[in-house]
């Protein structure tokens, strides 16, 4: 299926790996410069990080300071205090409804629809196709008729309109779909068909051999899967800065109102940013084995 | 692989293909119903006089709202800025996770370790990783004008986020950013999974790593990067977030993108109608790139 691993690397030629590619070994000077660029590439991708994190904990004075007061005499939670009192803990609460409600709807319906694709080749691969470039769509095209279909949804049911959790949690199931879809195409294609037919053999339903063979030797690309579906829920702004209002905020929509009023606000949206994302960052961290081959549809292999 | 269904007789299968029809069902009527019927009504809008602040004044206007857009200087700055944001921040991005991938994909002590935490970018909501960087670009207590200061041993007080290619600049580094480590996965994947043979038959020949890399490197690595770049590439025409977080279009509305354009349309000025037809234009634009794209650089077997 994938060409982009024509030969997957055996053991022994991992051993010659540990020896550079040429199988050549690496003077002195070529292994400290490798440090040096891992290091720089270190600080300045964990920098913003490590900044946000600092002033989160920081008194605005210390954080307002020029030069800057890299390490404060005192730190402070109240911020996050602060922040969860007036609508942070509101934002939490509705990011994980509507994050993890998208997250099973998508993966539910989206993991037979693939399993379908890959097995039966239903819809041949225009099929495919056609939920691949749905994939593509900027979301901001669908800005306008979602809002004025909410805007009518919420005269006939007040919980389906605009400011409210479910229109959210169906748009980013939606919205997952196609990604979901293509990322477990292409797990389910890799686990070998005849072990499925060998387990029908045997008397297993396909139901039963989905359940007992195919779907354990899938499960690192559906927890991929899922992960990066939520991933997608949780940090995405546009749809949620414009479809709630007070109701149904999510973390981004708060932390994006405290862009205004000169630096009083910023210890409380790092503080918001951090609860944003810390829980993204444990779910990276233990999973990190898992989630190259997610990041692209399941095309490149991690 | 896996090109034939499964089925010992012709009854068989039929009844697999019902049933995959089946499966696919809550799907189809998912997408139908949250994107196919609204993109339908957008289009319907498009070719009206849509303005909710007007509301008794709805008119079809044929395709004028599109001649509006193929005209409106604001729809040529955006698109401006989205393309020239798109191609730079592509073209950094790829160059830079290149290197670091290349750097890292030998054996380095504490890869295991450094690895993980250089894919946290990416794993970022692109709000807060704006907001770390608008707090950064801050021409007062933002890190960046004192990293200046202390290498050039001045003061420098730069204004990043209010002038226009300052600002446009500190919206692509924030992207490169975000999106490097996306490249650096990806490519350092694909550099693994490259045959080291290869390489042992190209040293024994003598060829240097300068023309290993030409020769076998890239090459090896040209189906990855084409399904990386469209990836990115379709992502990126989105950007939206940094802009409301960095420079929220201005100065003026010189750094608007066509995402926060059409936004700016709706939202502000409530004009639907020519919102929906700049989204139209936006797709139609997108389709011509992804088609050429993907006809271009993708075989079905790079996906």
């Amino acid at each position: 299926m994938s060409a982009l691993a024509p030969v997957a690397p055996a053991p022994a030629s991992r051993r010659t790996l540990r020896r550079g590619r040429t199988g050549r070994r690496q003077s002195p000077v070529t292994m400290a410069l490798r440090y040096v660029a891992v290091a720089i590439a270190l600080a300045f991708f964990l920098f913003p990080i490590v900044w946000i994190a600092s002033i989160s904990i920081k008194l605005p004075a210390d954080y307002l300071s020029n030069p800057p007061i890299w390490i404060p005499q005192e730190f402070t939670f109240r911020h996050y205090q602060s922040v969860m009192a007036e609508k942070g803990f509101l934002a939490l609460r509705n990011s994980l409804t509507i994050a993890g409600g998208a997250t099973v709807i998508s993966v539910l319906i989206g993991s037979i629809a693939a399993y379908s694709l890959a097995r039966f080749q239903t819809g041949g691969r225009h099929l495919g196709f056609w939920l691949l470039s749905q994939r593509m769509m900027p979301p901001i095209v669908l800005v306008v008729p979602f809002f004025l279909i909410l805007r009518e949804a919420g005269k006939l049911n007040p919980r389906l309109g605009l400011d409210q959790q479910i229109p959210l949690i169906l748009i980013y199931a939606v919205f997952n779909l196609p990604y979901v879809i293509w990322t477990m195409r292409s797990y389910f294609r890799s686990v070998p068909v005849e072990l499925e037919e060998s387990a029908m053999m045997d008397g297993n339903t396909r139901l039963g051999a989905l359940f007992r063979i195919t779907l354990p030797l899938a499960l690192p690309g559906l927890v991929a899967t899922t992960t990066f579906a939520f991933i997608f829920a949780w940090t995405e702004f546009l749809f949620a800065v414009v479809f709630t209002r007070t109701n149904a905020v999510t973390i981004p929509v708060v932390i994006s109102g405290f862009t205004g009023g000169q630096g009083s606000n910023w210890g409380r949206a790092c503080a918001l940013s951090m609860v944003a994302t810390l829980p993204v960052f444990i779910l990276v961290l233990l999973l990190q084995r898992h989630l190259v081959r997610g990041l692209t549809l399941g095309a490149v292999r991690g | 692989m896996g090109s034939t269904a499964p089925g010992t007789s012709s009854g068989h299968a039929a009844r697999d293909r019902r049933a995959g029809w089946w499966m696919v069902v809550p799907t189809l009527v998912a997408i139908l119903g949250l994107s196919v019927f609204p993109l339908l009504y957008s289009l319907s809008l498009s070719f009206q006089r849509r303005d909710l602040q007007h509301p008794n004044d709805d008119q079809f206007v044929g395709l004028a709202n599109y001649a509006a857009g193929l005209l409106d200087a604001r729809v040529h700055t955006a698109m401006f800025n989205t393309i020239l944001l798109v191609v730079v921040g592509i073209a950094l991005q790829l160059l830079i996770g290149l290197g670091l991938a290349l750097v890292v994909v030998d054996e380095l002590r504490g890869r295991r370790f450094f690895i993980p935490l250089l894919m946290l970018p990416v794993m970022m909501t692109p709000v807060v990783a704006a907001l770390g960087w608008r707090l950064l670009w801050d021409s007062q207590y933002g890190a960046v004008n004192h990293f200046l200061a202390f290498i050039l041993r001045r003061d420098v007080d730069i204004v990043w986020l209010t002038q226009r290619w300052t600002a446009l600049f500190a919206v692509l580094v924030t992207d490169v950013w975000q999106w490097t480590p996306f490249m650096f996965l990806i490519l350092l994947a694909g550099l693994a999974s490259l045959n080291p043979e290869h390489y042992e038959a190209a040293a024994l020949d003598g060829a240097g790593p300068w023309q290993q890399f030409w020769a076998i490197t890239l090459p090896g690595l040209a189906p990855v990067i084409a399904v990386a770049v469209i990836f990115r590439t379709m992502d990126a025409f989105k950007i939206f977030d940094q802009i409301f977080m960095l420079t929220q279009g201005q100065p003026g509305t010189s750094t608007e993108t066509i995402s926060w354009y059409i936004y700016q349309v709706g939202y502000k000025f409530f004009n639907m109608g020519y919102a929906s037809a700049v989204s139209y234009l936006l797709l139609i634009f997108l389709s011509i790139i992804g088609t050429i794209y993907v006809s271009r650089f993708l075989r079905e077997e790079h996906l």
